[in-house]
């Protein structure tokens, strides 16, 4: 059984249909990733999952149990973390604290300490840079900090919401070698990418999400080696 | 010295107030400094909204109504019911809290300006309805005579004295509840919501708990002030509650550094003392001396709006700001950029 299984999602903003039809699995251990152009649907899917937003039809079940009726700290104490679009750190609070309300839905101080203590040697930045304001660090220790922080929340699934945004070449490599190190821990992982060379490089399956519907769905080396894919998203 | 207990050495000078009645025996006084506890009440109160969680709330003024209505009408002739004040000061703050949540539940989606709108109109609302329902609260003219506190037998009367001890209590307790809702869970969950709402959900945190209990817990303060201050005026009318009296309200939390408690009773006491003392006394002064027709009270709202002005200007942070807020208004300013380290982060990538 799939540990997430998404079936037929349908989702609007107001008048605007954003999903229609979306229907994706993700098995436990493996790196799926959704890709597809700006406003083809991905964030809203990943905010479906995670209880931002209401859908208007279709189900939603992680680990057999169905998400819908959760509200969003419901989600995440099931076991879904969700690093959101454009890394949204707190700013204003040091690294430190970040990570700390990461860990918001648990109880176990010594569980929190033993994540801590894993989050930054998976970062080794983050550890430099434990009482220094979020807001001062670069673009790509924040997002390390913001993938740190969901970490914090220990996901059976973690969801990432365009690590690469914004980031240098060089950073985007290390931070995909992150991903990948983190799911190698265990984690299951469903990534969400423009840059979707990066994305099916390391992911085991993918999806393809053209205007609301998923439009192929493949294992990576499949949609890597697909004529289609590779006109429309990896630049011939 | 260990920091922790050169912090607290600090505030040992407060350990005399609770003598200042028995060294000073001019009634006004005391009498003023027992009406500044009720405002340092509701300011420590509206600290919890607008300070910790960061929900910008224009109409506070009806929960301190919601509070004094609360004596007048069940500590009184009026009806004649005659709960304790002992009891009421908690009945109160538990009828302004579910007020709390009545009046924040509409808003939980509301952020900014269009919250601040919304709870400027209850505050509008609210005296209002306490006008308009004149068969129970007798419209304009309020509820007076209500009943005296006593304790162990001993009555209240009309000297300034005993309340002042109350509201040195209250604020005691006021004190200790904020500062350790402050640090608690729900004191980090204001704190991330105030800083970033969408991330504060996606870290799993129940915002719309959060935020109504900011709206409860903030508006039990004014329940306990409302009764104090009732019962220590001996009259309500809905005059008192006018959209002034949030105004002044939000005014002391920004003189004195919003979030940060200290802070706030300072801003809260310089107000007061401004209000209440220095301009009706130096008006007295100027009387004296045969200048009868200056009245430096006419100018309290001029001085409110220079006074504003110019911490804006010069601290906007506050006289004691809290360590977020500091950050949030003169980091912002001097911070060189974060190119240059990213630059250094490209090239140690590289090596």
């Amino acid at each position: 059984m799939a540990l997430l299984e998404v079936a037929d999602l349908d989702a609007q903003y107001g008048r605007i249909r954003a999903l229609s039809g979306v229907s994706l699995t993700v098995d436990e251990g493996e790196i799926v990733t959704l890709i597809g152009a700006n406003g083809a649907g991905k964030t809203t899917t990943l905010r479906s999952i995670s209880g931002l937003l209401r859908p208007s039809r279709g189900t939603i079940r992680f680990a057999g149990d169905g998400l819908l009726k959760l509200t969003p700290d419901g989600v995440v104490r099931r076991g879904v973390g969700h690093s959101p679009e454009g890394r949204r750190v707190f700013a204003r609070m040091s690294v430190r604290e970040n990570l700390e309300l990461g860990a918001y839905t648990r109880a176990s101080r010594s569980e929190i300490a033993e994540d801590f203590e894993r989050v930054l040697t998976t970062f080794p930045r983050l550890r430099e840079r434990l009482v220094q304001k979020a807001g001062t660090l670069s673009g790509g220790e924040q997002q390390m900090l913001a993938i740190g922080r969901t970490l914090m929340s220990r996901p059976r699934l973690l969801m990432l919401d365009e690590p690469s945004l914004g980031l240098s070449p060089i950073l985007v490599q290390t931070i995909f070698g992150v991903i990948r190190e983190i799911n190698a821990r265990g984690t299951t992982i469903l990534l969400i990418e423009q840059n979707a060379r990066q994305a099916l490089s390391i992911a085991t399956r993918g999806y393809v999400l053209e205007v609301g519907k998923i439009v192929y769905a493949d294992s990576a080396a499949n949609l890597m080696a697909s004529e289609a894919v590779r006109a429309a998203y990896l630049g011939g | 010295m260990n920091p922790a207990v050169r912090r607290s050495l600090r505030f040992v000078p407060l350990l005399l107030l609770p003598l200042v009645p028995l060294v000073d025996h001019n009634n006004s006084h005391i009498d003023f400094l027992a009406n500044a506890g009720a405002f340092i009440l509701l300011a420590l109160g509206l600290n919890i909204v607008v300070g910790f969680a960061g929900l910008l709330d224009l109409g506070y003024a009806a929960f301190f109504a919601i509070g004094s209505y609360s004596y007048a009408m069940l500590a009184s002739q009026q009806f004649g019911i005659h709960v304790p004040f002992w009891v009421m000061l908690f009945a109160a703050s538990g009828i302004a809290a579910i007020f709390g949540i009545l009046l924040g539940a509409p808003t939980l989606r509301l952020r900014g300006d269009y919250l601040a709108i919304v709870t400027l109109g209850f505050g509008e609302i609210v005296p209002q309805t306490f006008l308009n329902l004149s068969q129970y609260t007798n419209g304009p003219n309020g509820i007076n005579s209500l009943d005296s506190p006593s304790l162990f037998g001993h009555r209240f009367g009309f000297s300034a004295t005993p309340y002042f001890y109350v509201m040195l209590g209250l604020i005691v307790i006021g004190v200790l509840l904020a500062s350790n809702l402050q640090n608690s869970r729900l004191g980090r969950a204001w704190m991330a919501i105030r800083e970033d709402e969408l991330a504060a959900r996606h870290m799993g945190i129940n915002t719309t708990a959060a935020k109504l209990s900011a709206f409860a817990l903030g508006a039990s303060f004014s329940g306990l002030a409302g009764v104090a201050y009732a019962a220590k005026l001996d009259l309500v009318s809905p005059d008192q509650f006018q959209f002034n009296v949030s105004v002044l309200v939000l005014s002391m939390l920004v003189l004195g550094g919003m979030g940060n408690i200290p802070g706030v009773i300072v801003g809260s006491f310089a107000l007061s003392f401004i209000n209440s003392f220095l301009l009706p006394q130096s008006t007295n002064l100027v009387h004296s001396i045969g200048l009868t027709w200056i009245d430096f009270t006419d100018y309290r709202f001029m001085l409110y709006g220079v006074i504003l002005v110019a911490m804006m200007l010069f601290r906007p942070e506050g006289l004691i700001p809290s360590r977020q807020r500091r950050a949030e208004l003169r980091e912002a300013l001097t911070d060189p950029g974060i190119s240059a380290q990213e630059q250094t982060e490209y090239q140690g990538a590289a090596r």
